[in-house]
């Protein structure tokens, strides 16, 4: 099987005043093509160092990092810029749409940091990330015309535009419902089905469940990392939630 | 990232925030706007003067005999005898600068006819004084060479003179006027010329062949003055080397001697007058330039607050694959087209209010291409002068902290 993203003892401090805080204390993992991956930790286990790191925003203070077979340690920051525009799709608890904004025009902009596509390029490969999360029919709603749940939809179908080589989502649904949560997860797991890596960032337990491997962190290291060979669907479990008027 | 692109998301940025486009832009209409009205005023001023100063005859050229010393003894200079019929005559023929030239001799005193009378001034002049003070003739014609020749009781009078004289319309042209008991008829009336930047009233005046007021008038020999014009306003100095060389070698001066003569051109008086205005409009465009300097820290706060404000958007930005250069550019770009904007709409502006300070107040105006195209170029670098900073700190932002903001 093909390596995404391999860890190689990956140490992270950070100077805070006199003092040296390891927030990565040696972390060793490589996840395959077509995995979904929950990291899950408390609050100063380390997941959002690691985070940055997988997500090339920050790099490691030792310690080796490839993703899709690119050595990412020594790359300077337009580099890395670029190594995310192609290979990362970001999800965030908050969405962070651009206000004011059309769904279609969200989505673009991506691609528009990517000099290989023209505009009509760019307008179909966004519409058709649209129907792939189920918002054919809200293409040019604005991001404050929409709820939180189609929101996260339309930050899912910007991750998934550039066609990455991983997804990373930060608490993806830490920000919505119950029942918008599970949508959410559906959708997540269409997308595992489909073929697609997907890192999972959360400190909801529940949510391991439905991922097919499960690392968990605590103080910088990795207590525990097994794969799931039960994963539950989130589609029955919607299924079985009851509905509420409201 | 192409630069396409890049003005796609400033317009997009721009578009969402339009009021407050408007408003940042607002300082920039007004500082532009003001610079052109306040140099088309400046210079409109300038050139009126210029224009006046061109209607008196802008290459004239006068020649007076110069005071001289005699025993130690300042003389007035118009007792001196210095400035010849000869004088009049080598400039006439040697001189390669000069285009017109006129002996001058005048005298004051009561002009009058029949029952009415009024003070005025005869010039005794020769034809070609008509080029070189611009007077043209509006009834009759002007004196002739033959008239001069012989001394011949002829004049050309100035509207002031007719109103004077002729008070109920009468056409003067063919009438004889008597000055101090002399008869002169009249042959011709000038074109009225009003008063010039001095207040002095070029239509009260008589011209007379020089010959006569030299013989029958003033009874002298020598010249009071002699006024020519140079080719071109250009050649003004070339014109005055010639002439007084000419007058050096006629009066037999030796090198160490001064002049015995005073030579003047319009171009003294062009650039003194020139020189007050221009320090007005200098003036004028330093008070206009500082309200372009308010509206560019203007643009320079405002972008500095949407820097803060977009915080969250650079950093999705930054984590989605955009470079230092490509945040930069973008909000470089979003302050160029405010200003540049800002500029365009100013230009319209400021020529609109000068041509209502035209048509409304009167005042002369011009507005020159170049203060168009300099106060948009000093626009458009405001633009970028002042958005560097706030581009620079937003391209400058760690993505890890700016996607975390509230």
């Amino acid at each position: 099987m093909k390596e995404i993203i391999r860890l190689d003892n990956i140490k992270r401090d950070f100077q805070v005043g006199d003092e040296t805080v390891h927030a990565l204390r040696g972390i060793t993992f490589t996840i395959y093509e077509g995995e979904f991956v929950t990291i899950m930790g408390s609050s100063g286990s380390g997941k959002s160092t690691l985070l940055n790191t997988l997500g090339c925003l920050d790099t490691p203070t030792s310690g080796d990092y490839f993703l899709d077979g690119v050595s990412v340690r020594s790359m300077g920051k337009n580099a890395r810029a670029v190594l995310r525009n192609r290979k990362i799709g970001f999800v965030f608890q908050n969405y962070n749409l651009l206000p004011k904004t059309t769904a279609v025009e969200n989505v673009e902009l991506p691609l528009m940091y990517n000099p290989a596509y023209n505009s009509v390029q760019r307008k179909e490969k966004a519409v058709n990330a649209l129907i792939a999360v189920g918002l054919g029919e809200r293409l040019n709603h604005k991001s404050n015309q929409m709820s939180g749940g189609q929101m996260q939809r339309v930050a899912i179908a910007r991750a998934l535009v550039n066609d990455p080589a991983v997804i990373l989502a930060d608490e993806a649904t830490g920000n919505l419902d119950t029942r918008t949560s599970f949508e959410i997860l559906v959708l997540f797991q269409r997308l595992y089905e489909e073929g697609r890596t997907i890192i999972f960032v959360t400190h909801n337990p529940e949510i391991a469940q439905y991922s097919s491997r499960n690392i968990m962190l605590r103080d910088g290291h990795v207590i525990s990392d097994v794969k799931n060979t039960n994963v539950l669907s989130a589609e029955k479990a919607l299924a079985e939630l009851p509905i509420t008027n409201d | 990232m192409n630069v396409l692109n890049l003005f796609k998301i400033a317009f997009r940025a721009l578009a969402n925030n339009k009021l407050r486009g408007f408003l940042t832009m607002l300082g920039i209409i007004i500082g532009v706007a003001s610079v052109i009205t306040m140099l088309a005023i400046g210079q409109g001023s300038k050139r009126s003067i210029q224009a006046e100063i061109s209607e008196m005859g802008s290459n004239m050229i006068m020649i007076q005999p110069g005071a001289d010393m005699r025993g130690g003894v300042r003389q007035s200079a118009e007792d001196m005898e210095t400035l010849k019929l000869e004088d009049y005559n080598d400039i006439v023929n040697e001189t390669r600068y000069v285009s017109a030239v006129s002996p001058s001799v005048n005298s004051s005193g009561q002009v009058i006819y029949g029952a009415n009378n009024a003070p005025t001034t005869i010039y005794g002049i020769s034809p070609d004084y008509m080029d070189i003070r611009r007077y043209k003739i509006e009834d009759g014609e002007m004196f002739t060479a033959q008239d001069i020749r012989t001394a011949a009781k002829v004049c050309v009078i100035g509207k002031t003179v007719v109103d004077n004289l002729f008070p109920n319309g009468e056409n003067p042209v063919g009438k004889v006027v008597r000055f101090q008991k002399l008869p002169f008829r009249v042959v011709g009336v000038l074109e009225s010329k009003g008063y010039n930047t001095m207040g002095m009233d070029q239509d009260d005046l008589i011209l007379a062949p020089y010959t006569t007021i030299q013989k029958k008038v003033l009874a002298i020999t020598h010249l009071q003055g002699i006024t020519c014009s140079a080719l071109r306003e250009d050649y003004t100095d070339q014109a005055v080397d010639e002439i007084s060389e000419i007058l050096r070698r006629n009066h037999k001066l030796k090198e160490t001697d001064d002049d015995d003569f005073t030579i003047r051109s319009q171009q003294e008086l062009s650039s003194m007058l020139t020189t007050t205005t221009d320090m007005m409009t200098v003036l004028l465009a330093a008070v206009a330039g500082i309200s372009l300097l308010v509206g560019g820290i203007g643009i320079m706060n405002i972008m500095y607050v949407s820097v803060t404000e977009r915080t969250r958007e650079i950093g999705l930005r930054m984590s989605i694959g955009a470079k230092g250069i490509d945040i930069l550019s973008q909000f470089l770009i979003e302050s160029i087209l405010i200003s540049v904007t800002g500029g365009l709409i100013g230009v319209v502006m400021g020529i609109g209010s000068a041509l209502v300070v035209n048509s409304v107040a009167h005042y002369p105006i011009f507005i020159q291409p170049w203060s168009v195209f300099l106060s948009f170029a000093v626009c458009t670098l405001t633009g970028i002068f002042f958005g560097w900073y706030p581009a620079k700190k937003a391209a400058q932002l760690d993505p890890i902290e700016a996607i975390r903001y509230e």
